[in-house]
């Protein structure tokens, strides 16, 4: 995958499946400390203790439709590749919690890329799971959660095509505001 | 330039509030089409988030009544990205292989249409283990 937000999105399936209803993510960008942070929180069913150290083999995976369950150990080999790493922390029954933190300035950091694509995706298949979007960047912070979108719906449907559509201008705008660095 | 807030949504929403009424009215609220974008590791590494948003946008843009969302790995990593195409009243198909082109194909063939297009994984399809 060529881009973190891909990772994001594939990650974020995860959560998904393990029936989360909240799903946080928070972007930290930190040039000066050399260092980029993605964080990924939810509510869902967590693992146990044996089943946590299995997640990052990619010959692991719940699926019976393949016996490979790539998605961790290839964000995990990225983070690596730039000096960084994954760690995922889970309780059974309250949630799981994965960081990944990578060297901001590295060569083989791979961009972030369209994350509010990634955001919107999710919402338009999810609209029912509460997403909320952190981005942190020296300059500002951008602060983004769906159940604010949905108060001001008032019931019109989040995943709307044309809803989604000003969604993601909205994340782009606000991250263009906070000089996101995403290329 | 203009930061969008939340605040400009008010906008949108009553535009989008008068559709959904008349759609409520109209005769085709048991005929919305599905289309399910497998959206696993395989299909991302693929390209399925680009085809995902190429589905949402051209079918707004036609103004299809259509349900976009994600599924999980269907077990056709060699075929990604694939998309399940579910008519009402009609069984589900499969394509593989599904590119911009595959899918604007897709929506105007299969979907406006009813005719089926190439590129179809058929249900028989086993996987080696079975």
């Amino acid at each position: 995958m060529q881009e973190l937000s891909l990772h994001i999105l594939d990650i974020i399936q995860n959560s998904v499946r393990a029936n989360a209803t909240k799903i946080e993510l928070t972007v930290t960008e930190n040039p000066k400390s050399d260092q980029y942070l993605i964080v990924i929180n939810d509510n869902g069913c967590g693992v146990d203790k044996e089943t946590l150290e299995l997640l990052c083999d990619p010959f692991y995976t719940t699926r019976t439709t393949r016996k490979v369950g790539m998605g961790i150990s290839l964000f995990k080999h990225s983070a690596e590749q730039t000096g960084g790493t994954v760690d995922i922390t889970s309780e059974k029954g309250k949630g799981t919690c994965l960081s990944a933190s990578f060297s901001f300035n590295h060569i083989d950091r791979p961009a972030m890329g369209d994350i509010a694509g990634t955001m919107t995706l999710l919402i338009a298949s999810y609209p029912q799971i509460h997403f909320i979007y952190n981005h942190h960047t020296p300059l500002s912070d951008f602060e983004f959660d769906t159940n604010e979108v949905k108060a001001e719906l008032e019931g019109v449907p989040i995943n709307n095509a044309k809803i989604i559509k000003f969604l993601k201008e909205l994340i782009n705008d606000n991250l263009e505001m906070i000089g996101a660095n995403l290329k | 330039m203009k930061v969008k807030s939340l605040a400009d949504l008010k906008k949108i929403k009553a535009e989008v509030q008068g559709k959904i009424k008349l759609r409520e009215q109209g005769e085709n609220a048991d005929k919305i089409v599905q289309i399910k974008v497998a959206m696993a590791t395989c299909g991302i590494a693929s390209g399925a988030k680009e085809i995902m948003s190429y589905m949402i946008d051209e079918l707004d843009f036609r103004g299809v009544d259509a349900i976009v969302s994600q599924t999980g790995c269907m077990g056709y990593c060699y075929a990604e990205p694939t998309i399940e195409v579910i008519v009402p009243g009609q069984s589900p198909v499969v394509y593989g292989f599904v590119n911009k082109e595959k899918a604007k194909e897709i929506i105007e063939k299969h979907i406006v249409k009813g005719e089926l297009v190439d590129g179809i994984i058929p249900v028989t399809f086993k996987t080696i283990d079975e």
